[in-house]
């Protein structure tokens, strides 16, 4: 581990070869159906999102997926929501209050999509948002960071009652590239920033940003595990009286 | 009109001369008009497009309250950053604005409005949301929420405090937290954005408010110009996150000049008086 230094874990965290966040669903739940559409303006294929059970328990997964190849990267804009996502994430959270589902959110972006027109339609505002009803939901709510957890647009979905990440993950302010190029005007300094910036998940959880490292996924035996982890969290989560539960995750963000 | 010989001189000579005496003329940032500085007024606007010049966090409260306590003005950065760039940044940032952080909070009145006011500085590490500021921020809304106080918070900041990593991110989170705690209390809070309102501070308590208001032509936005320019080689339109585009997309519910800046929100304040105990 220690020989591993932490922009390796940031091009492993970006690595093509990592699974995906559809396998993951398909592999957590028995009958996922992907729900489409934020009601108000478009449907954004970054946030993959939909309702299923796990083990006969349903519940309400919300993604945000890169793709698998060329085209569907660019689709999805390398895993960069628009509003529209989020505003499609946070209906379908709603939703799950209502209906008393657990949500579990999977995220891989390095950020929300920068342009002019997620600008016009309210990035900042959904973000915001996000955090501010994500972290009010009154059912259990856990995050997991899966490949990149990119600034906002990470945060917008990772207010829950604990944050998990993989291994070959990271979660950071912004980019290394981005950080190297504000703090020191030079974008190829971003090995450097990467080791000053305390991105990966030991680093993480010492401050308490995470809670728990998952082991990466490679194989159905690893995806079993994890799927029998969160369902664990889920029913600890779920025994748990709502008021208790929500002052420990209102006291986990307080405290930072 | 009395000094002819000033018109002749080419726009270039003028503005060189103009940065040796700064205290008399100043450009106006939007329009790009020149104009002597007492045509400013006591408001810091300008008289042709009514931009509203960057204020500091004190001058903004002498502009808008009758009184004010400050609380919480000991509070500053964690010792444990420890890189000396950013030691500097601090020192510097302090000096300037006679602050411990990038944000002023207190409670004070407003036309005999008693408010939970929050002022941040853009002189203050351009207004970034570091650890202490969303600290302050919070504690802010819990004092109003204790009180039953409506809360003001005008927004200055180019968003999260790159130099304290992660945890100036949380600070979104940790705010967000306690503008909930504050809502569901029933109590008003305004968010008030001015120029510039930008990253992790849009993307949290200041598109929060009940109410948004803005300044004219105030810079707001989420992902930086030239972040969008990098990033997808996109070059946006000039006034893409000018208030007024935001106005006019539905994500402000006004913009405000800055000389009616204190009837406007003594007038909200009124019409929330009671704030839980209006039935
Ligand atoms: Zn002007």
């Amino acid at each position: 581990m220690s020989k591993d230094t932490a922009f390796n874990r940031v091009l492993q965290a970006r690595s093509k070869d990592k699974i995906s966040i559809k396998a993951l669903i398909d592999g957590i739940t028995d009958d996922f159906i992907e729900l489409h559409g934020d009601r108000a303006y478009g449907d954004d294929p970054a946030v993959y999102a939909g309702i299923g059970s796990m083990n006969d328990k349903p519940v309400t997964i919300v993604g945000i997926r890169k793709g698998d190849d060329d085209q569907t990267d660019a689709e999805v804009h390398f895993g960069s929501a628009e509003p529209d996502g989020y505003r499609k994430a946070l209906r379908l959270m709603k939703q799950a209050e209502k209906f008393k589902r657990p949500i579990i959110t999977l995220i891989n972006t390095p950020g929300a999509y920068p342009d002019v027109e997620a600008e016009y339609h309210g990035q900042g505002y959904m973000i915001s948002q996000l955090i501010m009803q994500g972290m009010q939901l009154k059912v259990p709510y856990i995050a997991v960071i899966v490949g990149e957890g990119g600034s906002g647009g990470a945060l917008a979905l990772a207010v829950g009652d604990c944050v998990w990440a993989f291994e070959e993950s990271i979660y950071s302010i912004l980019s290394p590239e981005g950080y190297a190029t504000i703090l020191w005007k030079d974008s190829s300094r971003a090995r450097e920033a990467a080791e000053v910036m305390k991105l990966t998940p030991e680093d993480l959880i010492k401050q308490g940003i995470i809670d728990r490292i998952i082991p990466e996924i490679r194989n159905n035996d690893e995806l079993k595990r994890f799927k029998a982890d969160l369902f664990g969290k889920i029913e600890e989560l779920s025994a748990m009286p709502t008021a208790e539960m929500l002052n420990q995750r209102f006291a986990r963000y307080r405290n930072f | 009109m009395k000094k002819n010989k000033r018109q002749k001189l080419s726009s270039q000579e003028l503005h060189k001369r103009m940065d040796k005496v700064p205290d008399v003329w100043v450009k106006c940032p939007f329009c790009g008009k020149t104009i002597y500085k007492k045509q400013l007024g006591k408001y810091l606007e300008c008289p042709d497009c009514h931009y509203a010049f960057r204020i500091g966090a004190k001058q903004r409260i002498e502009l808008l309250c009758d009184n004010f306590e400050p609380f919480n003005l000991e509070l500053k950065a964690n010792p444990k950053y420890q890189d000396p760039k950013y030691l500097a940044k601090l020192e510097k940032a302090r000096e300037t604005t006679g602050l411990n952080e990038g944000v002023l909070t207190g409670i004070g009145t407003i036309n005999g409005h008693r408010t939970a006011i929050g002022v941040m500085d853009w002189r203050f590490i351009m207004g970034s949301l570091g650890t202490a500021t969303g600290e302050l921020l919070a504690r802010l809304f819990e004092r109003a929420t204790q009180e039953k106080l409506p809360v003001i918070v005008f927004t200055a900041s180019g968003g999260a405090r790159m130099q304290e990593g992660i945890e100036s991110l949380m600070q979104m989170a940790k705010v967000s937290e306690a503008v909930s705690e504050h809502s569901k209390a029933g109590l008003v809070y305004i968010s008030y954005l001015c120029d510039p309102t930008t990253g992790g501070v849009t993307a949290s308590f200041a598109m929060q408010g009940d109410l948004l208001l803005s300044e004219p032509h105030a810079l707001i936005g989420f992902a930086g110009r030239r972040v969008i320019e990098r990033t997808i080689q996109q070059i946006p339109p000039k006034d893409f996150q000018r208030a007024e585009t935001l106005l006019h997309n539905g994500f402000l519910d006004a913009i405000v000049k800055r000389n009616e800046m204190k009837t406007t929100l003594s007038h909200i304040l009124a019409i929330h008086e009671g704030g839980d105990k209006n039935e």
